[in-house]
Formats: C-alpha cells, structure tokens, sequence
C-alpha cells in the first residue's frame, strides 16, 4: 500500500491580501497539482490565512548549496556602499 | 413571511435540510484521526464543519418556524430516531475511502444546484443559509469530484473499488432527486425548489465526472428507503447514539 510519503512534495506559497507577496508557509504532500491546491487550501487557509495559493513542486526548486555559502554570500558583507540607507523614507509607505 | 409560525409541511421541509446535513457532518466527524492522509483528514473535516455550521443554521431556523421554543440543540440532540429527516445516503457508513468519497460527490452534486435554486427562496431566512451554504458546497463538489476522477481513472484496483461504491450507494439518490407530497407543496410556496430540475442539473454534473473517471453510471434500480419520511435503515440509531449520548446522559451539561 501506498502512503502519503510516496506522494511528492509541493512547496506552499500564500498571498495574505491584495498588495502583498506569496510567502512560503509550508509544504503538503499530493498525487498531482489539482490535489496539492486543494490541499495546501485545506491545511494553509483554515483561518484566512490567504487570497491566493501558488503550490510548486519540491522537486521542481533550484536551491543554493550551504557548502557553496561562503562563495555565495560572504562577498556582500563588505559592500555597506550597496545598501540604500542614505534615504529617508516616507512614513505614508507602509509595505516597502 | 415572518420566520416564526410556518406551516407543518414547511418546518419538516427546513428539518429534511438541516437533518441530512448534520447526519453527514456526524459521519464524516467519525473520520478525524482516520483518514487515509492528514492533509485528507484537515480537508474531510473542514467538509463537516461547514456542513455542521449549514445544520445550526438551518435548525435554529426549524425550531422558528415550529415556534415552539425548540433551538438547534434540541432539536439536535433530544430527538428520537423516527423523527431525523435525514435522506438515507448521508447516515450510511463510512466504508473505505471510495465510499466516503462517493458519497461525497452524489451528495454535493445535489446540494450545489439545490442551494442555488434556494438562494430565491420566498423564506428570507433559508434564502440566506443557502447563499452561505452555496459557496461552501461548490468547493465540496470540486474536492469530491476531483478523487472520484483520481480513483476511477487511477489504478485497475482503485477503478474496481470505487466503481463497486458507486453501484452499492446509487440507489440511494432516488430519495434525493424524486419530489414528494411535501417537496411539491414547498415548491409551489416557492419556498423550496423544483427537484426536476435540480435532477437535471445533478445528471449532468454526475454524468461528467463519471466520463472523465471512466466509470460507469450505474442503472437506476427500484428503491424503499424514505428517510426523509423519518423511515430509516439499520445504521441511523448507532449514529445518533454516538451523537446524542452526551446530552441524554448529562441533560444541559455545557462547555
């Protein structure tokens, strides 16, 4: 028999409200991407949590690897000049 | 039309709802914990809860119309098996999850055309329950519609399983889908709807999801079972045992 462990994993991404982005909140298991929506749906939205689900499958993700980190990340300690902390913002932008 | 004072036939016509609904969200309550997967428990048991919140609606709105002071938890939980109203698909067992889900879809396949006939409904009262209802219902159909499809169209095994739920569970739409004396009052109150039509829209939904699930319809077989006449089968009175149990054992008891 089959269990929910063979079935492939989806990543869950979830709108809050107009405006915002689609925020991962989880995974689901699911036997294709009609089942995965409705899963992610039934787990993720019980409490209205969302507005819109984007669901994609696990597999499908193309992750850096943590051995790769220092080569990755470590040249952008250093760059303060990148950072835009020279503006003043607004107070009336809220979701910036 | 006030909601207080309706008519007999108008008040067991509300109880006919409220009953199939609350037997269904009781049956597939019994499967927390059980499903075959916990995203299938979450989404089974957010169906029952919106089923069950469709029955305290439409019970407190049946204990109104009655007018004699009963509320949804009287008329939940101090019944007698003889008086649920209940159509005799919901109180059958759980079976395996081609039944379950079987069951799922005969019945949301009927209720989506049913509440949005009702959403015109001269009874301002169930008009509204089923606007509510209506949108719930929908996403019922899609979750039900969409397994009957995976499972029919899945593997040799699953094909056989859920083809053998199908023929063991159709006679039981008969009572669904075919208008009685108090069907047809209410119908022509235009407080309920005309279930011809309801029929029509449900053959068409049922029709569909069986072609794209390769199954097949099964022939329309002579039926006895009247439980939304109060005449029930073997497996009601264990149902409501379960259900009642706490509010016959400990009358009034409260969280």
């Amino acid at each position: 028999m089959t269990t929910t462990r063979d079935w492939p994993l989806y990543e869950v991404f979830i709108r809050a409200r107009g405006g915002l982005d689609h925020k991962h909140v989880g995974s689901i298991h699911a036997v294709d991407a009609r089942m995965a929506l409705e899963h992610a749906r039934d787990v993720y939205t019980r409490r209205q949590e969302g507005i819109s689900i984007w669901v994609v499958k696990s597999s499908e993700i193309v992750a850096s690897d943590p051995t790769e980190a220092d080569a990755f990340f470590e040249p952008a300690r250093d760059k303060i000049y990148r950072h835009p902390t020279f503006y003043d913002i607004p107070d009336e932008v809220k979701t910036l | 039309m006030s909601a207080a004072g309706g008519s007999s036939s108008h008040f067991a016509w509300v109880l006919r709802l409220a009953d199939t609904n609350l037997v269904l969200a009781q049956r597939l309550g019994e499967l927390i914990g059980h499903a075959p997967a916990l995203e299938e428990d979450l989404g089974l048991a957010n169906t029952a809860l919106d089923l069950l919140g469709q029955a305290r609606l439409l019970l407190t709105h049946a204990g109104q119309l009655e007018g004699k002071g009963r509320d949804e938890d009287a008329l939940a939980f101090l019944r007698e098996e003889s008086e649920f109203l209940n159509a005799t698909l919901v109180e059958q067992p759980n079976g395996d999850f081609g039944d379950t889900i079987v069951r799922q879809l005969l019945f949301d396949a009927w209720q989506v055309p049913l509440y949005e006939r009702l959403t015109l409904s001269r009874d301002p009262g169930l008009a509204a329950i089923a606007a509510k209802g209506v949108k719930e219902a929908r996403y019922h159909l899609r979750y039900s519609a969409g397994w009957v499809v995976r499972l029919g169209d899945g593997t040799a095994e699953s094909r056989e399983r859920v083809q053998g739920s199908l023929e063991r569970l159709w006679p039981f739409t008969a009572e669904l889908l075919q208008a009685d004396d108090i069907d047809r009052e209410m119908h022509a109150a235009g407080i309920g709807a005309d279930l011809a039509a309801v029929r029509g829209d449900w053959e068409r939904q049922v029709a569909a999801t069986l072609a794209e699930a390769t199954l097949e319809r099964p022939r329309d077989r002579p039926w006895r079972w009247y439980g939304k006449r109060g005449e029930h089968g073997e497996h009601l009175g264990r149902l409501l045992a379960q259900m009642q149990v706490l509010q016959r054992t400990h009358p009034g008891a409260s969280w």
